[in-house]
């Protein structure tokens, strides 16, 4: 039914009468990157390990390349994996690592060695092929890791988590280089995480899961703006919620605390449903010049976090975040202090209330 | 010398994953049922002789003839005494010395861990031939009477402790967090005794617990060292009974099996219950 | 603390707290073997000497240490394959779970239970009256009469791995779990077979620390003297009881040469032990 080059089609899997996921459907063209998003125990290393064949599904099937590999063996499907872990062998150098998966496909030896200096070159550490997994930095262990699931010229590329156990600085670093490398060769990956932000920075597509569910699956830009539910809009990015009523469906605008706020659209629920209206920090605007909402408040918390200053404005029971893009000229708001704070109407979206 | 190790405190080991493949589990089975086969019959064996003492019935006379013996019980007491006394002695010894080594003088932890390994390297019946040289005769005469060659005794058995006991409390100190405990209690005052006394000792209970019980095992049935210097202790007297008597030798061989178990039984409990903690 | 000056007594103070445990282990552990050692250069009739050394090639040492040697490499193999299997089975092998708490506790206790109770158990066991060799009587096997005997290399070898299988048992559990199940994982998406997953990986990674606990065996079994001493009455030919001879009444003729075979003992028990440690710390590098 699928022009797929990978395709998950009702995918579910239970451990032991508990449901790990369910009604997985998805399919990933070639050369795509997709990105399994969530919190941890939302199945999506269950699912990545149900693709490498680790797992069977309970129902379901996994077809790639136009065959389905269900029920394949693990050594038989040709897909290379990187570990949370790396799950180096010790006992062999790096390029003892790197070419092993020739060394079980009986490639000669000399053919090993060229593939393993290539790799080696990719991943910037041409030198470090005689060096053991304990003698590498936990980055550099990564990205052997990383060059042994490409020496076997995969068809397909997963990868469970592999910059969780490294250092904020080195994340940054290796995620380019991830992409970097899946842009050079082409090659269609799967990247598991629960770091919103590296699954919006490196993805072609992405979807988001929770509790063994896909929630949404689209690009980033939609997934960030166009949440379509309140799962993905609260996991995704920070977000501000506000509970009001509806005040005018038709019209789009909804009361909160005895004001109105315009929303950019139609409403779909009837006028007095309460509902809660959803909008981005970095929508608003300290000042009367960010667009016709306005609202005010006072100054709960001011955060400095360099590129942007976060602030949080109190509205009563509820408040706002929001995020002033960082100058030299900025005058930073003090706590305490009244505040205006305006936003357009069509950085607001509502949502039923849960 | 015999190198034993107390069982290991239950692992919560690899993480469960697929279940091995059918055959790998008749391999196991097999490999598990040929083994215990190997460690159960010679305690059945032992154990029906035990039985067979009295003509024509299974009973438990080898084991009445066996309390009844006029020396089994003074050689077992004294095996018990000599047994707590030397583990006493040795956590007198190894305790401030682990303290001090992991916290103190952490350069001489190689040296001590190497004395401490020194009964492993030494077997015991050379240990016992050098003790014999050396306390034997003038200016260090110190086996002259049987009371000092027992006091000579009880010191060797706390000196063969060492392994077990420096790596006991080691460990047990590892795991607790020594010098932040000790510069909280001198903050608030403690002075030494009061630290080792409130604070490093009931940390250290399992530990200690552990290396007394597993030096008793050890200790409680020693044979080579006693033998050679004539002590009149379980050792030799269950030797004595092997090649004198015919059942009432199985009797004290399940009773032997039994302390063992006893001591390394309690082991296991104590430390999976400081697990659940 | 941390001052750049201690005062001088407070130094002194260091080590007080170590100074009873460096002067007991002389007393009982350090200074009777140097005694040995020094007695072992002595010459019959005084000054310094390696002839005891050179005598240990004399048949009888020859022998003693020979038969030695045979029983400790054979339970050091047979004991480490069967122990490792048992270990294997109770980690890996997809046996119940209780099954390894068992195993473990079992072999604290086996381990442990060497010396007179162990020949005992073996005399009920396999010797000429025991239950198993009535057993084969009764199947028309005359064990005895095919030669076997418990006061033999194989007997006693037999008794020795009641305490060397548990003991690898112990050793080599810990390094079974360090394998990860990742690298298992890791091996097989790269296509490998789980015979070259053992092969190329999991044996090569365990290997020091099998290796390392069968050398432990070695030095174990060729130390071991209380159950040699209870099942033969001290009268086989094997190092420790030849030892234990010299001790009662000098059977080599030559205090000198007693000093120096109890020496030679104790070179091969710190060689193995050497080896063990050096081993197991490479070991412990890769399964961290």
């Amino acid at each position: 039914m699928s022009g797929g080059f990978l395709t998950l089609e009702g995918v579910r899997k239970e451990f032991k009468g508990k449901l790990a996921v369910d009604r997985f459907d998805l399919e990933v063209a070639p050369g795509e990157f997709v990105s399994f998003l969530g919190p941890s125990g939302c199945g999506k290393t269950t699912t990545l390990r149900m693709v490498a064949g680790f797992e069977h599904p309970s129902a379901g099937t996994v077809r790639l390349a136009g065959k389905d590999v269900t029920f394949a063996k693990p050594n038989e499907r040709n897909i290379g994996m990187v570990f949370q872990s790396y799950a180096l062998f010790p006992n062999m150098t790096v390029a003892g690592n790197i070419g092993f998966g020739l060394r079980v496909r009986k490639e000669s030896a000399a053919a090993r060695e060229r593939r393993v200096a290539e790799l080696l070159e990719l991943i910037h550490l041409p030198d470090k092929g005689k060096s053991y997994p304990y003698e590498l930095s936990g980055g550099q262990q990564q990205r052997v890791a990383l060059a042994r699931a490409l020496a076997i010229r995969p068809q397909l590329l997963l990868l469970d988590e592999p910059l969780s156990a490294l250092d904020a600085k080195i994340r940054v670093e290796l995620r380019s280089e991830i992409r970097r490398i899946q842009r050079e060769l082409g090659i269609t990956t799967i990247y598991v995480t629960h770091d919103q932000e590296e699954a919006l920075s490196l993805s072609d597509r992405i979807v988001v899961m929770s509790a063994g569910q896909m929630e949404q699956v689209g690009t980033p830009f939609e997934i960030y703006n166009f949440p379509k539910t309140s799962f993905v809009a609260a996991f995704v990015g920070t977000l501000n919620q506000l509970h009001c009523t509806v005040a005018d469906a038709g019209s789009g605008a909804v009361a909160f605390n005895g004001q109105t706020i315009r929303v950019g659209s139609p409403i779909q629920f009837a006028k007095g449903t309460r509902v809660l209206m959803m909008l981005r920090p970095e929508e608003l605007h300290l000042g009367e010049e960010g667009g016709d909402n306005r609202l005010s408040g006072k100054v709960d918390t001011v955060t400095f976090l360099g590129g942007v200053v976060r602030v949080r404005v109190g509205l009563g029971d509820s408040n706002l975040t929001l995020d002033i893009l960082n100058e030299r000229t900025l005058r930073l708001p003090t706590v305490g202090e009244q505040q205006t704070l305006s936003f357009p109407p069509h950085a607001c979206w509502v949502m039923a209330e849960n | 010398m015999t190198i034993s190790t107390a069982p290991a405190p239950l692992a919560a080991g690899p993480p469960v994953s697929a279940a091995p493949a059918r055959g790998s589990r008749l391999w196991s089975w097999l490999a598990f049922l040929v083994v215990a086969l190997y460690f159960v019959l010679p305690l059945v064996a032992t154990f029906y002789w035990s039985l067979r003492a009295e003509k024509g019935v299974l009973g438990f006379e080898a084991y009445r003839k066996l309390f009844a013996d006029a020396n089994f019980l003074p050689a077992f007491s004294e095996s018990i005494v000599n047994a707590v006394l030397a583990i006493f002695l040795s956590l007198l010894i190894i305790v401030p010395t682990a303290y001090w080594v992991t916290l103190r003088l952490p350069g001489l932890r190689p040296v001590v861990e190497f004395i401490t390994l020194l009964p492993f390297v030494i077997p015991a019946v050379v240990l016992v031939f050098g003790l014999i040289r050396l306390y034997g005769r003038p200016p260090l005469l110190l086996t002259a009477t049987y009371g000092s060659s027992r006091v000579v005794l009880v010191c060797v058995y706390a000196a063969i402790s060492f392994p077990y006991m420096f790596r006991s409390v080691d460990n047990g100190l590892r795991a607790m967090d020594v010098r932040g405990l000790t510069e909280a209690a001198q903050g608030l005052g403690a002075g030494w005794g009061t630290i080792l006394r409130k604070v490093i000792f009931p940390n250290l209970r399992v530990a200690l617990l552990s290396g007394a019980l597993l030096t008793f095992a050890i200790v409680i049935g020693e044979l080579t060292i006693a033998l050679f210097m004539a002590q009149h202790t379980l050792g030799p007297y269950m030797a004595e009974l092997t090649r004198s008597k015919v059942y009432e030798p199985s009797a004290m061989a399940i009773v032997a099996f039994a302390i063992t178990w006893a001591a390394m039984g309690m082991i296991a409990y104590i430390s999976r219950e400081r697990k659940q903690m | 603390m941390g001052g750049a000056q201690r005062p001088p007594q407070r130094r002194l103070g260091q080590w007080f707290g170590v100074l009873p445990f460096f002067v007991f282990s002389s007393l009982f552990l350090i200074g009777p073997t140097l005694i040995l050692a020094y007695r072992s250069f002595e010459a019959p009739q005084g000054g310094l000497t390696l002839d005891n050394y050179r005598q240990l090639t004399s048949e009888l040492v020859l022998n003693a240490y020979g038969m030695s040697v045979r029983i400790s490499l054979t339970t050091a193999l047979v004991g480490g394959l069967f122990g490792f299997l048992l270990a294997w089975a109770v980690s890996m092998g997809g046996l119940p779970r209780p099954f390894r708490s068992i195993t473990t506790t079992f072999s604290g206790v086996a381990s442990n239970f060497a010396g007179v109770p162990l020949a005992a158990a073996f005399i009920f066991t396999l010797g000429r009256i025991g239950l198993v060799t009535a057993l084969f009587k009764v199947f028309g096997i005359d064990l005895y009469e095919t030669g076997f005997s418990l006061y033999s290399f194989l007997g006693l070898s037999l008794v020795y791995l009641y305490f060397q299988i548990p003991l690898m048992v112990l050793v080599v559990l810990p390094a079974l779990d360090g394998l990860k199940r990742d690298w298992r994982e890791a091996a097989e998406n790269l296509g490998a077979t789980p015979g070259q997953y053992w092969r190329y990986v999991a044996l090569p990674v365990l290997l020091p620390s099998i290796l390392g606990t069968m050398i432990l065996l070695f030095g174990n079994s060729f130390g071991a003297h209380a159950t040699a001493y209870a099942l033969t009455g001290g009268l086989f030919t094997l190092g420790t009881l030849l030892i234990g001879q010299q001790i009662s009444g000098d059977v080599l003729h030559n205090p000198g040469l007693g000093y120096a075979v109890a020496m030679g003992m104790v070179m091969i028990m710190a060689l193995s032990i050497l080896i063990y440690s050096l081993l197991q710390r490479r070991s412990e590098r890769w399964l961290g």
